[in-house]
């Protein structure tokens, strides 16, 4: 591991003064934020990450977990995933997040693992973890060993001719069906970005996975309130029952009215180069009973413009049939 | 960027690159000087020679070294010790003596829980911690929570035969 400074920040503001004068947040930053240091410190000994200087941030006061002012919920970016995942509000009214998360890593990883650190994962592209192979994501322009490679954990969606690398995140698939808002404290003052927005396509810069600039530090995250009378559910599909990224999941939450479906929300996980969610597959459920064929045509429409690489082309029927299956779940 | 004087890590000298920290191990207080890259599990290991905690993986996958910080289990290979200066940490060597063995020590043994022993103490701290945790009663969700700690000699049925024997479970 590369030698590095350690600082404890006194507050946020003093965080931000130290991270912003990283050229950049993204891959190659030379100030990285320390939480709880389970995506980091394992890259750090691999050598795909090696900053100058590590901001600790785990004694600011970001990890608490609430009843936001508009009846939503307000989770600190220091929270652990264990207290949100066992959290008694996400429990009762954002199941599927609970669900998400308590279906990735260990019970220790979930102890150490933050909100603003699951949400800044980084992929579990062999190639990304490995420095003696080219990696357009890790260094830019040397190309990808994917695309003809072992891919079949990667991405179908999202991806370009110059990354497939799958987003590895639970949480954050759950979080997009909640309609989550990120928000940031960076060098220019505050602001919130939709979650929908917060994750970038790999196009030809797959080396920037999110929209954070020098500085930048996710302080918290919201999601609006529940939605009365939803039913929600985590569906992962994988290939151990326990401790294993997603081949494919789904985060679905749909309320009723009058034997019709008044409101749909999914979001899927493994498929894509950053969490996926299609409005109009939602939509086109949105008056209509629960049923097969109506699951299996929105199904169709989220998985639209799938692309697969040789060895994952199986995870397009598998994901349609995650998502149907756990759009049965919740309708039953 | 902020006061450096406000930095509550110090070198142990000016110009030098080890920090002063005091860990709290097994009860007792450790006054250190220690390289910003130790993990906790090289601490532990190399500078204390608390060798009971294993290097398996180093990267958060199998569970070998897992500890309790402030009541709690994580895999020490993947914190930074100077990070814990002033938590509480708890090792395998604060738990049970080979003369008083720990209930779940006694029942790992009682139940030949092991065959080459390597993950055996990863295996106990993540059972100890899981007596106090949201864990349901049967053997699936025993099997659930202990999935972070990996044995490859796969003793796994006496590993949550043992537990169980311990929660009063069947």
């Amino acid at each position: 591991m590369q030698s590095f400074e350690l600082l404890r920040a006194a507050d946020p503001s003093a965080a931000i003064a130290a991270a912003s004068r990283s050229a950049t947040a993204q891959q190659g930053a030379s100030v990285r934020f320390l939480a709880g240091g389970t995506t980091l410190v394992d890259l750090m000994k691999l050598g795909v990450e090696a900053p100058h200087l590590l901001v600790d941030i785990n004694r600011l006061p970001l990890d608490g977990i609430g009843r936001a002012a508009d009846g939503g919920l307000r989770i600190g970016a220091t929270a652990r995933n264990s207290d949100l995942a066992h959290d008694p509000i996400v429990k009762a009214e954002y199941a599927a997040l609970s669900q998400a998360i308590l279906s990735g890593a260990s019970t220790q990883l979930r102890n150490a693992a933050t909100t603003a650190g699951n949400l800044l994962q980084r992929t579990r592209c062999l190639y990304f973890r490995d420095t003696a192979t080219p990696c357009n994501k890790r260094e830019p322009g040397s190309g990808c060993s994917a695309i003809d490679g072992a891919n079949r954990m990667l991405a179908i969606l999202g991806t370009s001719e110059h990354c497939i690398a799958s987003n590895p995140s639970d949480m954050a698939v759950a979080m997009l069906a909640y309609d989550a808002m990120v928000h940031i404290q960076g060098p220019q003052g505050e602001r919130q970005v939709a979650i929908a927005d917060f994750f970038l396509l790999p196009g030809d810069t797959p080396d920037r996975e999110n929209v954070l600039q020098p500085g930048d530090l996710v302080t918290h995250v919201t999601l609006p309130p529940p939605e009365v009378g939803a039913r929600a559910a985590y569906l992962k599909l994988r290939d151990r029952v326990s401790y294993e990224f997603a081949l494919v999941s789904a985060a679905v939450s749909v309320t009723m009215a009058e034997g019709r479906m008044a409101s749909v929300r999914f979001a899927l996980g493994g498929v894509g180069t950053r969490p996926w969610r299609v409005p109009a597959a939602e939509a086109s459920l949105i008056g209509q009973p629960p049923g097969e064929a109506a699951f299996r045509q929105a199904a169709d429409l989220a998985l639209a413009g799938a692309r697969p690489q040789s060895q994952n082309g199986f995870k397009i029927e598998l994901a349609r049939r995650c998502l149907v299956h756990a759009l049965n779940q919740v309708t039953r | 960027m902020s006061d450096p004087t406000s930095n509550p890590f110090s070198a142990v000298e000016p110009n030098s690159d080890l920090l002063s920290v005091v860990l709290r191990i097994n009860g007792a207080s450790h006054a250190l000087q220690i390289d910003p890259r130790a993990t906790l599990l090289d601490c532990l290991r190399d500078t204390l020679q608390l060798t009971g905690t294993k290097k398996g993986c180093d990267h958060g996958q199998c569970g070998a070294c897992t500890v309790h910080i402030n009541g709690r289990r994580r895999n020490a290979c993947l914190a930074l010790a100077a990070v814990h200066e002033g938590d509480e940490i708890l090792t395998i060597e604060g738990v049970g003596t080979p003369d008083r063995l720990h209930p779940l020590q006694a029942a790992f043994v009682a139940r030949d829980a092991y065959q080459c022993g390597y993950c055996t103490s990863g295996q106990i701290m993540s059972a100890l911690a899981l007596l106090q945790e949201p864990c349901g009663p049967g053997d699936d969700e025993v099997r659930e929570y202990m999935s972070g700690n990996l044995c490859r000699c796969g003793a796994y049925a006496n590993i949550v035969a043992a537990i169980q024997d311990v929660r009063g479970q069947s």
